[in-house]
């Protein structure tokens, strides 16, 4: 049984504020998605430099 | 023989609109704006690719069969990648969604593209959820049984009988891809025939052009 079978069976994590309850896994899931987003409009695209630019 | 006072035909319309409004240069474009050199732009992309990595892999889990995904490494490997496929089918589509979002997309006659769009997330996150039923395992078991209270306390549990393997099955695996695949077709051929949406400085200015 390997390592990510015991994570796989454990029981889901919570945390509950008040009205709110998310998974950590769908937290991480969602800040990944916010990160990704956030990466894709501020980094450079390769190729995108404009005329006169080194 | 076709003369200019004949009623044109069906087809004939077709032909002309599709000329009309999505020529071939369009369809198939050499160049992009200088404003799609961005990152946020390849996430529609990227939905697509997980998409034909979706349906590829679902047609080598069809082919074989539960005993074998559920039974030879191969099997879970092929198992996972559908799996994960759909995960990050969700991520780059959720971005999509946000990047469109936020430079408001539907401007400029792009309404249908954006609605497009919509029910292709809609449609996708059903096809998914049918997708969990039909594990053939004591997860899709727990799933559907849970699922059916929902269904049934809305009043729609005698039709969609989430409980019902066969039902969830072919919904999975032939109606509902079919539907996600004809409203993705849509999108795309949208997109070509639009373009991609402007950034709104670029589009304000556009339209001051035009008045």
């Amino acid at each position: 049984m390997g390592i990510f079978d015991h994570f796989m069976n454990l029981r889901a994590v919570y945390i509950h504020l008040g009205w709110f309850q998310i998974s950590i896994t769908n937290l991480i899931v969602v800040l990944g998605m916010l990160v990704l987003f956030g990466l894709a409009l501020f980094l450079p695209f390769p190729g995108n430099k404009k005329k006169g630019q080194k | 023989m076709s003369t200019s006072t004949e009623k044109e035909m069906w087809v004939t319309k077709l032909r002309k609109g599709w000329q009309k409004n999505l020529p071939v240069e369009k369809l198939l474009p050499d160049t992009q704006p200088a404003y799609v050199a961005s990152w946020i732009y390849l996430f529609g992309v990227a939905t697509l690719a997980s998409l034909g990595l979706i349906i590829a892999t679902g047609l080598w889990l069809s082919f074989e069969g539960a005993s074998w995904y559920h039974g030879s490494n191969v099997g879970h490997f092929v198992n996972s990648l559908h799996f994960w496929s759909v995960q990050f089918f969700f991520v780059f589509m959720v971005v999509h969604l946000w990047g469109k979002f936020w430079m408001a997309a539907w401007r400029g006659r792009r309404m249908l593209t954006w609605i497009t769009g919509a029910l292709a997330f809609v449609g996708s996150i059903a096809t998914a959820f049918t997708g969990y039923l039909v594990q053939s395992n004591f997860d899709s078991q727990w799933i559907s049984y849970e699922a059916k209270d929902g269904f049934n306390s809305v009043g729609i549990g005698s039709r969609f009988t989430v409980t019902n393997f066969g039902q969830m099955l072919l919904l999975h695996v032939a109606f509902l891809p079919v539907i996600i695949g004809i409203i993705t077709l849509i999108h795309v051929l949208l997109v070509r025939a639009k373009g991609v949406v402007p950034p709104i400085d670029a589009f304000n200015k556009e339209l001051g052009e035009r008045k």
